[in-house]
């Protein structure tokens, strides 16, 4: 038996899944290098208005995350970084990692001096391009790393200096490239995570069209206080409350043309999305057009909760087609009730497409070749040998199993080092 | 320790602006006498932490006051080994969040230096707890079905020596009855799914196994789990560091299901268990008369989402009988084969399995209602159909199938009567858990035998965040004991909580707490002498972390501790102390707080806040620059569990004006940390009623408020509003005395 080359983990994602395992295994006593393709960690996760069943916010788990990461030194963050290859084998990997200029150094402060002096704005990615940023800024109110970034684009246009002067800190470097950063690790964690599916592609709906056509992760944006509309749920088109909202489950899900697979959490996003509604507006009626909801395990009981509204209609039947008439300003969604095969014209203010989860790795793979299932999901827990996927990148779930599946991931790539 | 205190002062970030920085550094030299005290226009700069180290290493500096950001940030770079440190939040919470140049805004920046230094002289050093005994890294894993294996594989792989107990005479749990699976991808059934893991953990040189046997004791905690095994009438003794839970699941019991689905009554009526052992055996007949088997209806949720019988979902039954459809229509495609679902649940990519049963020609009927009835030619299935509206009949079935769910077996046996609080006691009890004797790991508890259940028999606490995290520490629980899952997650979740295992025990070696606190070196100590037996702390610990002796005296164990403070807040007596935070310690700072006498309409409001989440809502507030009432003065506490009420009668007859108290959402879906510290805090002030009444005080100025994480838009409002109301009441009386 050979030494351990390398003791070191690498964990490829820093949403749910990866940030779990990372700190999974560094509590163990682990060195862990984490790499985030974002400015910050926390990935999807970090968007949601709120978790279902409890209707809890996302930030107070994370503030444990981060807090668990800030007192273990054995964790080295590199965010706005991505793997660029890997080579060797279980035991001694070697992996360059890229990582893109953040144009801010550790001497930020975070005192937003850097925002006041641009006047320059960009659409803001964690709001899905609901709203515009300033090209200097905060991903958003618990970034962790809790440090500004400066857009590209803001580096090559003229205002680029004034703002640099305008840090009393010394922390904008304009000249920042980017890095690459080589590591030895024994066993990689890829944690990669999902992409909303593309709404434009389900062409009957009308996504793109219809301003008030929006989808599942738009929605967890718009209810959000530090979202495109302090938390105020409206139509995009008039920024009115709606009255009449319609959620539309499977959008692309269960289907053979778009994702065959069922993305396990849409249904119980949508009830807990209504459940914000009824909220804010409490007049608001609901549909939620399904094909089967699935609540599996207690979340049964959530689903139950939801079904006592009244205003909640639980409507079995597939959306066929999404119009606005010329004048009106009113959605009319053209539903084959199931039930009664009736066919039936539903008008609704705002529509919730329920789009799935599609595995990040169908469009970015990983940059050696490795086994993916039908639908470019990694395979399993055990990738091969010194390679592990966790979280949703492996199967479209929920946060519990995404955690539970960091946490396997963790001792697997332990075992792989420590067996060596 | 002999303390030589610094004080650094930062008027960065628009501190300077807001305060008058100079001034402060006064109160920390006149009032304070600090042998150190600096300011800096950018402290966080290597060249304003070099002056820190330097003072430290040539003045002897060795307890250290940061006047500057919120702890929340920078945390690396104000890092000082050897310290005492505390950071007094004068951006986020002062400067950010106050009109700047202010009086009101200087007297707040003035009042937090002030506890700042206070807490300091109050802190020690935290040395980690070490047990005389010798601690055990050994794994102890209870049940050997599919997570129990995985688990024991795994932490033995990892090099850890494990224990496997097994109640039944061989290994596999249920799977053993199993002989096909249906596991992702779904593309084909998979034989002998768990053999390959029977055979390495009945080889693996770490791993002993005991079947046939069972846990008759658990004592100690982690590290020092004694543990007595018995088998065949013989025990043994063994102590481990840690448990994995994995103690299965037994089939809801058929014959408490409603009488129109025909168990009991009808031969051929049987439960998915049932015809999973024919199929195992290759013999799929009619239990009736042994006939052959041709028509076969699949009842499912039968007593599943049912507020009658199991009110959740068993989440595999759907898989599990699609799975033994398709079987059926492989071993003969003539068979007609209906599935009758509510909610047809294959979710991922088992959706594949569902399309091929559909395929294949299995019959699938949507009917919320089903019944079964007999007929001439076999068993007859009647139910309204959803889909086409109208009643369907399906006759001449020789086998109806029921799936029936999963029941945790812990969710068995009588449950523990907590011992009855002191009659005489007009308190509001503490709430308690719920244990039931389910004989799975007999614990020596106080507070009861077994893991406490969150919800239907399940052992788990946080299941969104932290699904592993029961409130037994050291105690994982994985597979179906946990919640329903298929075979194939519950042998990634063996693993997961396998991890979890090892952690604590590596953890535990330091001294160290776990999870929320994980690294936390401190931990209670109880100056007994003082003690008056009143069981608070033992009742209350949302952890079970205390036992007690026959005399009800208190017997911490400290490695089942998570630091919380609960006991602190609950004891009477105030002799519940860490090193670094202790009623004395935050007594001190409630007294440092500058009381202006009435006359100067200066009111002061004392704010205890959870750290973990309100008190990064109040950063946040201050993030987006959100102004609120001047008046208020923030201390963070571990857990608002951790708040005695002692603080808030000292805060009242000190002058303060009002308290608020900033706690998590508690009840069925709560947010604590701790699980239950906000409630218990809650009820706390229930007893404060007594002080008020003493101090002729009105109760309303003394408030409680849950906040989240994400509330921190409202928090302005929320500490404004209790400023009105303190205003409204007017002066304190004691102000002055």
């Amino acid at each position: 038996m050979g030494g351990p080359v390398s003791q070191s983990i690498l964990v490829v994602g820093g949403g749910m899944s990866g940030m779990t395992a990372a700190i999974e295994a560094a509590e163990a006593g682990y060195e862990v290098f984490l790499v985030e393709k974002n400015s910050y960690l926390g990935g999807r996760v970090a968007q949601l208005n709120q978790y279902f069943p409890k209707l809890c916010p996302p930030y107070c788990g994370l503030e444990i995350n981060f807090r668990r990461i800030k007192n273990n030194p054995k964790i080295k963050v590199f965010t706005l970084a991505t793997v660029e290859s890997i080579a060797g084998q279980e035991g001694e990997f070697d992996v360059a990692i890229l990582q893109r200029p953040r144009y801010v150094n550790e001497k930020c402060t975070c005192c937003g001096k850097c925002a006041e002096a641009t006047t320059m704005e960009i659409d803001n990615p964690f709001n899905y391009g609901m709203d515009k940023i300033k090209a200097a800024y905060l991903p958003h109110d618990m970034a962790f790393p809790m440090r500004y970034v400066i857009d590209p684009a803001l580096v090559q246009s003229p205002e680029a200096q004034k703002v640099k002067e305008a840090c009393p800190y010394d922390a904008i470097d304009l000249d920042m490239q980017p890095q690459k950063i080589e590591l030895k690790v024994g066993a990689i964690i890829w944690a990669t995570g999902w992409n909303p599916y593309d709404a434009r592609k389900l062409d009957t709906y009308g996504f793109g069209v219809y301003p008030d056509v929006i989808t599942n992760v738009m929605m967890e944006r718009m209810a959000s206080w530090n979202g495109p509309t302090q938390g105020k749920i409206i139509r995009p088109s008039n920024g009115e409350p709606p009255k009449t909202v319609a959620f539309v489950q499977c959008a692309g899900s269960r289907d053979e043309n778009h994702l065959p697979f069922c993305s396990g959490v849409c249904c119980l996003a949508s009830m807990k999305q209504a459940t914000y509604v009824r909220e804010q507006i409490p007049d608001a009626k609901i549909y939620i057009f399904y094909i089967d909801i699935r609540a599996k395990d207690r979340y049964e009981d959530f689903y139950n909760r939801v079904k006592e509204d009244e205003n909640v209609i639980f409507f079995k039947g597939k959306v066929a087609k999404i119009e606005q008439q010329e004048g009106s300003d009113q959605l009319v969604l053209r539903v084959e009730n199931t039930m009664t095969e009736e066919l039936h014209e539903i008008a609704a203010d705002l529509v919730v497409l329920a789009t799935g989860m599609e595995p990040t790795t169908a469009t970015e793979p990983l940059p050696i070749p490795v086994a993916y299932d039908d639908y470019q999901f990694l395979p399993g827990l055990v990738v091969q040998p010194g390679i592990y996927a966790a979280g949703c990148v492996r199967t479209p779930t929920n946060v519990a199993e995404v955690v539970q599946d960091g946490t396997a991931a963790a001792l697997k790539a332990i075992q792989s080092i420590s067996r060596r | 320790m002999e303390k030589k205190i610094g004080v650094y002062i930062c008027s960065g970030c628009g501190i300077g602006d807001a305060l008058d920085v100079e001034q402060l550094a006064n109160i920390a030299q006149e009032e304070f006498s600090v042998p150190v005290c600096k300011t800096h226009a950018f402290l966080c700069s290597a060249e304003g932490v070099a002056e820190i180290k330097k003072d430290i290493e040539n003045e002897g500096v060795n307890a250290v006051v940061i006047a500057a950001c919120s702890p929340r940030v920078m945390h690396d770079v104000f890092n000082f080994d050897g310290c005492v440190l505390d950071r007094v939040n004068i951006r986020e919470q002062v400067a950010w969040c106050q009109p700047p140049g202010e009086e009101d805004t200087q007297m707040m920046a003035e009042d937090y230096l002030r506890m700042g230094i206070t807490k300091v002289q109050a802190m020690e050093l935290p040395e980690p707890y070490m047990p005389e005994e010798e601690m055990s890294k050994d794994i102890l894993v209870v049940g050997g079905g599919a997570s129990g294996l995985a688990a024991a594989v795994a932490a033995a792989d990892a090099g850890y020596k494990v224990t496997l107990v097994e109640k039944e005479k061989e290994l596999g749990g249920f799977f053993k009855k199993v002989k096909r699976a249906a596991v992702p991808p779904y593309k084909t059934f998979v034989e002998g799914y768990l053999d390959e893991l029977i055979q390495k953990a009945q080889s693996h040189e770490n791993i002993t196994v005991y079947t046939g046997a069972k846990v008759e004791k658990t004592a100690g905690g982690p590290g020092l789990f004694d543990v007595t095994i018995s088998q065949n009438g013989s025990t043994v003794q063994h102590r481990f560091g840690a448990i994995v839970l994995a103690a299965g699941w037994v089939p809801y019991d058929p014959n408490k299901l409603d009488k129109k689905l025909g168990y009991g009554k009808y031969p051929n009526v049987i439960t998915g268990v049932q015809l999973e052992e024919m199929l195992a055996s290759g013999k799929v007949k009619k239990p009736s008369d042994g006939g052959d088997v041709k028509n076969v209806a699949f009842l499912l949720c039968a007593g599943s989402r049912d507020p009658e019988h199991l009110p959740y979902c068993s989440t595999v039954c759907c898989i599990a009988s699609v799975k033994q459809a398709l079987e059926l229509k492989e071993a003969d495609p003539e068979a007609n084969v209906y599935v009758v679902y509510k909610e047809m649940r294959t979710p991922g990519q088992a959706e594949d399995l569902y399309r091929k049963a559909q395929e294949a020609g299995v019959i699938f009927l949507r009917c919320q209602d089903p019944e079964v009835e007999s007929g001439a030619t076999g068993l007859i299935v009647r139910g309204e159909e959803d889909l086409i509206g109208e009643e369907v009949t399906v006759e001449d079935l020789d086998l109806v199938v029921l799936a029936t769910g999963i029941v945790p077996v812990t969710a068995f046996g009588e449950e523990v009567n907590p011992p009855q609080e002191d009659e005489e006691s007009q308190e509001e009890p503490a709430p308690t858990d719920i244990i039931l004797k389910s004989d799975v790991l007999n614990l020596e508890y106080r507070q009861g035998p077994e893991v406490p259940i969150l919800k239907y028999g399940f052992p788990d606490s946080h299941f969104i965040c932290f699904p592993y995290e029961s409130r037994r520490t050291g105690i994982y629980a994985a597979g179906c004991v946990r919640r329903p899952m298929n075979v194939s997650t519950a042998v990634d979740d063996g693993v997961g909580a396998a991890m979890k295992a090892i952690q604590c025990i590596e953890l535990v070696h330091k001294g160290a707490a776990v999870h929320p606190r994980a690294g936390d070196l401190s931990f209670p100590e109880f100056f007994m002498q003082r003690c008056t037996q009143c069981k608070r702390c033992t009742v209350e610990c949302p952890f079970g972390a205390i036992n007690e002796d026959e005399k009800g005296n208190p017997l911490p164990n400290p490695t089942r501790c998570r630091r919380c403070g609960v006991c602190m807040g609950a004891c009477p007596e105030r002799i519940i102390s860490f090193k670094n935070y202790s009623v004395g310690m935050i007594g001190d700072m409630v007294k440092a707080i500058n009381v202006p006498d009435e006359y100067e309409e200066k009111p002061r409001i004392l704010v205890f806040a959870c750290e973990n989440d309100a008190y990064p809502a109040l950063d946040m507030a201050g993030m987006r620059r959100m102004k609120y009432n001047p008046w208020v003065r923030v201390i963070p506490l571990r857990c608002l569990g951790s708040m005695n009420i002692i603080w808030i009668a000292d805060a009242l007859s000190s002058g303060i004006d009002g308290v608020l108290l900033l706690g998590c959402k508690y009840g069925d879906d709560y947010q604590c940390h701790f699980i239950r510290g906000s409630e218990l805090a809650n009820i706390r002030l229930g007893k404060i009623k007594e002080t008020l009444d003493r101090l002729v005080l009105e109760a309303e100025r003394v408030r409680f408020e849950t906040v989240t994480m994400s509330d921190y838009a409202k928090l302005p409002e929320m500490l404004d509003d209790f400023a009105a109301k303190i205003e409204e009441i007017g002066p304190n009386p004691y102000k002055g005395f």
